[in-house]
């Protein structure tokens, strides 16, 4: 009998063996896909056991920290936002019961510590627990709560940047929310018709209004077929695109004699610069507009669905180019059906500000170990020169008559050189405005790059936008060098 | 050194598992050294070494490394058990100690366990008629579908884990006395002689299927059957075709018996949308446990058995003290851990086979290799539902599992398996061999 036992032990073996191999099935080669299921509520858990990171402002005021509860396997960590609806928007938040926003979903990985596939496989070995990065964003906490204030609970948006690195000092969405509230009034606010959780900064798309006429500006300039002194008739109605476009209802009014550009530009008549759009064509004044971020997601390092496209779009919500119909004379004044993000706008400015260099926008400057150390650096990053020096001198000479003498007067402010561009669309069938003001600050060196928007107001963009940049420039040169 | 302090060094690593383990659950639970996990250490060792000085009493010769791995298992069931639940593991360290005074009284009473022989059929109709009880109303229910426990009062007893002792003495026994007919003539006869034992079991078999409705449970029986018979005859043919009459039989019952199809439903589709938050949750959240253990796993008391809604803990891994207590072993201690744990449990298997192997009459080695056979199909048949090699169905993982009938039948096994080495051994010894 004893052959038979050696026999079945070695069954025995076959079938342990068998357990073990098993074993490592669901334990190694197929984890990944077991801890991807949705049933699998163990990664969720192991994240609300881990202290996320810390998002700081630029001044070190922290934006988002943990709330600590239980010890051992009871541990959890929550998150707070002490700063509360202050950076709502650009912050977002994180929620085990409700997903995550902003910047908490777009370095989830960093906050949450799992970026390193190395470092986690020694942790495991050392039994070290995970810990996040920190973000030290370019946020001036300021300089956005006045933002706030001046927008005093009317939707619209502020975007402030620095032209010479890109980063995002203001970005101010109204409404906004607290995020701390989001797990007991998330339903509220997802259905509220307002639309708080949407970040109108970066997903809106408004008529910029005049606003644009310093992309047409640009593009003329720069292809060498205009000057700031080329001459070109105000009169009004003008044929253009077919159809008669005037320049009364919109900003200034009536009928102009000849006009130099920089003229049209401070009096912000549309049918010099229909004009201009239209001889310059769809596939020069596209181009420029490519140049400056149009038909293209932002740079900027929100998740990817919390930005929108700035273009012409269709009747089916898509992007259209320079083969389609499009009346490109009233694109070059900022209508037809051009929708832009304020964040957007704010790059047009910032562009001009920096001598025709884009730079890429950025809320992260750093990331840092829990010891200090800066393990990442999302320094200054160059986009694409979009235009040649000396068409950013001469555009911003025009922009600076804006402010000087033109529609702009209000965002005047006293020893600062501003240049700017207002610009007031017709909504709701010519029974409201969108109202813009896109600026930079102080000329020759701008340190500050701003566009602001308020939607659906009776006011024009001189007289609402304006104001609000002028303070808002004023505390940010006030606040760095 | 003579076997007996060699039983006795095995314990020195077992105490010291007990107190480390103890130590890491309790340092998890309250980030500070307890005197208790010392205690525990302490009272595990005082309570084996009691054990160890009864054996070099009354079994001299007997294996010296099946108590030390016995002792092992339970030691490291103890700490996982009392990881999940402490209350729960006072309790089994109670039936831990009602064990040790079950395996002595064995040991003191039966004296020579070859008396068994005699009430082969008394122990065989009381195991039949134990597997049946949980169908008795008024005592027995269905758990999960399956009539696997006896509720009398507060307590609760699982007699399968008894009866496959019973059964196992009775085929020794059984095929001892036949074997001799089965095996005359070079293909065996078909004759109702020859299979009708053979038929009997199978028939047994499927009656657990349709009446305790538990298919781990069947496949152990038939198993250890198919185990001694082969041992017995040597007849391959005996058991391919044993084999082909249950798969047939499984087949056909996985059709027709609504219970027994959903298990298999829920094994080969653990993750379908509507299986996954219901009837095959407890297998999904098994392996997701087991995924999240990775190589070296989370640490002792790092498992996440609990889950926090809305205030309040909900169980995240059902029935983790018993039934999916291997899928917790491997989400702290890792594939590394789990495959220690298995490696254990290899080893005892080997040492009761070692023992039927080192039996000289027909009987000690057809029961020392079945109550081994028993014992690693068992294993097999929790890790392997556990971890999807089979359906998951509901009998413990011996000495680990939470359970009083788990440990107190363990132990039993134990003894027997002591007391047939004993006597081979002895024998040994005598004529000079080496052991």
């Amino acid at each position: 009998m004893n052959k038979q036992i050696t026999h079945l032990f070695g069954v025995v073996l076959v079938l342990f063996t068998l357990l073990v191999v098993f074993t490592s099935r669901w334990t190694v080669f197929e984890a990944k896909s077991l801890q991807n299921q949705t049933a699998n509520r163990r990664p969720l858990l192991e994240q609300l056991q881990i202290p996320r990171g810390f998002i700081y402002a630029d001044d070190g005021t922290v934006l988002a920290k943990n709330v600590r509860s239980g010890h051992g396997p009871t541990l959890r960590y929550s998150r707070t936002y002490p700063t509360n609806e202050l950076f709502s928007h650009t912050v977002g938040y994180s929620f085990i019961t409700h997903g995550s926003a902003g910047l908490e979903k777009e370095y989830n990985d960093q906050l949450a510590g799992n970026a390193n596939e190395f470092s986690s496989i020694i942790d495991e070995l050392s039994g070290q627990k995970k810990v996040g990065n920190d973000l030290h964003t370019t946020l001036d906490p300021a300089a956005q709560k006045l933002a706030l204030q001046l927008l005093a609970g009317r939707p619209g948006s502020v975007v402030a940047l620095d032209p010479r690195t890109g980063a995002v000092k203001v970005m101010a969405s109204v409404p906004n929310y607290n995020p701390n509230s989001i797990p007991s009034q998330f339903k509220r606010l997802n259905t509220d018709q307002a639309a708080p959780l949407f970040n109108r900064a970066t997903q809106g798309g408004y008529p910029p209004g005049s606003s644009m006429k310093v992309v047409t500006a640009v593009a003329a300039l720069d292809t060498g077929r205009y000057t700031p002194n080329s001459v070109v008739s105000g009169k009004s109605p003008k044929i253009l695109g077919g159809v008669p476009l005037s320049n009364c209802c919109t900003e200034g009014s009536g009928n102009y004699g000849p006009l130099s550009l920089t003229e049209a530009l401070a009096k912000s008549v549309n049918t010099v610069w229909g004009e201009v759009g239209e001889k310059l064509g769809k596939k020069v004044m596209f181009r420029y507009m490519e140049r400056f971020g149009f038909d293209s997601k932002p740079k900027l390092d929100l998740p990817s669905d919390e930005l929108g496209v700035s273009g012409v779009y269709g009747s089916h919500g898509q992007l259209l180019g320079p083969s389609d119909a499009i009346d490109i004379a009233r694109v070059a004044i900022g209508q037809e059906r051009l929708r832009v993000s304020p964040l957007q706008m704010a790059e047009v400015a910032a562009a001009v500000a920096n001598g025709g260099k884009l730079m890429k926008p950025r809320l992260v400057d750093r990331i840092e170990n829990p010891d200090g150390q800066t393990v990442d650096t999302r320094g200054p990053a160059e986009v694409q020169t979009v235009m040649k020096s000396s068409t950013a001198q001469q555009v911003t000479a025009m922009m600076e008559q804006v402010v000087k003498a033109g529609t702009a007067t209000s965002a005047q402010i006293p020893g600062v050189t501003v240049a700017g561009k207002t610009g007031t669309a017709e909504v709701a069938n010519g029974t409201s405005n969108q109202a813009w003001f896109i600026a930079f600050a102080p000329v020759p060196n701008p340190r500050v790059a701003i566009a602001v928007t308020i939607e659906r107001t009776q006011g024009e963009g001189g007289t609402v936008a304006a104001p609000i940049a002028k303070q808002i420039i004023q505390q940010l040169l006030k606040g760095n060098g | 050194m003579s076997a007996r302090s060699r039983e006795l060094f095995g314990l020195i690593p077992v105490t010291l598992l007990v107190t480390a383990g103890f130590t890491a659950v309790l340092i998890t639970r309250s980030s500070q050294i307890n005197k208790v996990s010392i205690t525990y250490g302490l009272f595990f060792l005082g309570c084996c070494v009691f054990a160890h000085i009864f054996i070099r009493a009354r079994l001299p010769h007997a294996d010296p490394y099946l108590f030390p791995l016995g002792a092992l298992l339970a030691a490291f069931g103890l700490v996982m058990i009392y990881r999940i639940d402490t209350t729960l593991a006072r309790q089994q360290a109670e039936w831990f100690v009602v064990g040790l005074v079950l395996f002595c009284a064995t040991i003191v009473f039966l004296r020579d366990y070859r008396t068994l022989e005699r009430y082969r059929y008394t122990i065989a109709a009381a195991s039949i008629g134990l597997l049946l009880l949980p169908r008795v109303p008024g005592i027995g229910g269905a758990t999960n579908g399956a009539y696997l426990a006896i509720h009398i009062g507060s307590l609760q007893f699982q007699p399968a884990e008894f009866a496959k002792i019973g059964i196992v003495i009775f085929l020794a026994s059984y095929l001892r006395e036949t074997r001799d007919v089965l095996v005359r003539g070079r293909i065996p006869r078909i004759s109702l002689k020859h299979f009708g034992p053979l038929l009997l079991v199978w028939g047994l078999a499927m009656l657990m299927l349709i009446f305790i409705r538990d298919l781990g449970s069947s496949i152990m029986f038939f198993g250890a059957f198919l185990a001694i018979l082969y041992v017995a005859t040597a007849r391959l043919s005996f058991v391919v075709g044993g084999l082909a009459m249950f798969v047939l039989g499984s087949v056909f019952f996985a059709n027709h018996v609504p219970h027994v199809h959903e298990r298999v439903v829920i094994w080969l589709h653990p993750f379908r949308p509507d299986l996954v938050e219901s009837s095959s949750y407890q297998i999904a959240q098994a392996l997701f446990a087991q995924a999240d253990g990775g190589l070296f796993g989370r640490g002792f008391g790092q498992s996440l058995l609990q889950l926090p809604v809305g205030g309040k803990l909900v169980t995240i891994l059902p029935a983790a003290h018993t039934d999916t207590i291997y899928a917790v072993i491997t989400n702290e201690l890792g594939l590394f851990g789990a495959a220690g744990v298995i490696l254990v449990y290899l080893l005892f298997v080997a040492r009761g086979f070692k023992t039927a192997l080192m039996a000289h009459d027909g009987f000690s080695k057809l029961l020392a290799a079945g109550l081994a056979a028993v014992f690693a199909l068992q294993v097999f048949v929790i890790v392997g539902g556990v971890t999807r090699v089979i359906p998951l169905t509901g009998v413990t993982l011996p000495f680990v599992s939470y359970g009083g009938s788990s440990i107190l039948a363990n132990f039993v096994v134990l003894a027997l398996l002591l007391m047939i080495s004993n006597e081979a051994r002895r024998t040994h010894t005598e004529r000079g061999g080496v052991v």
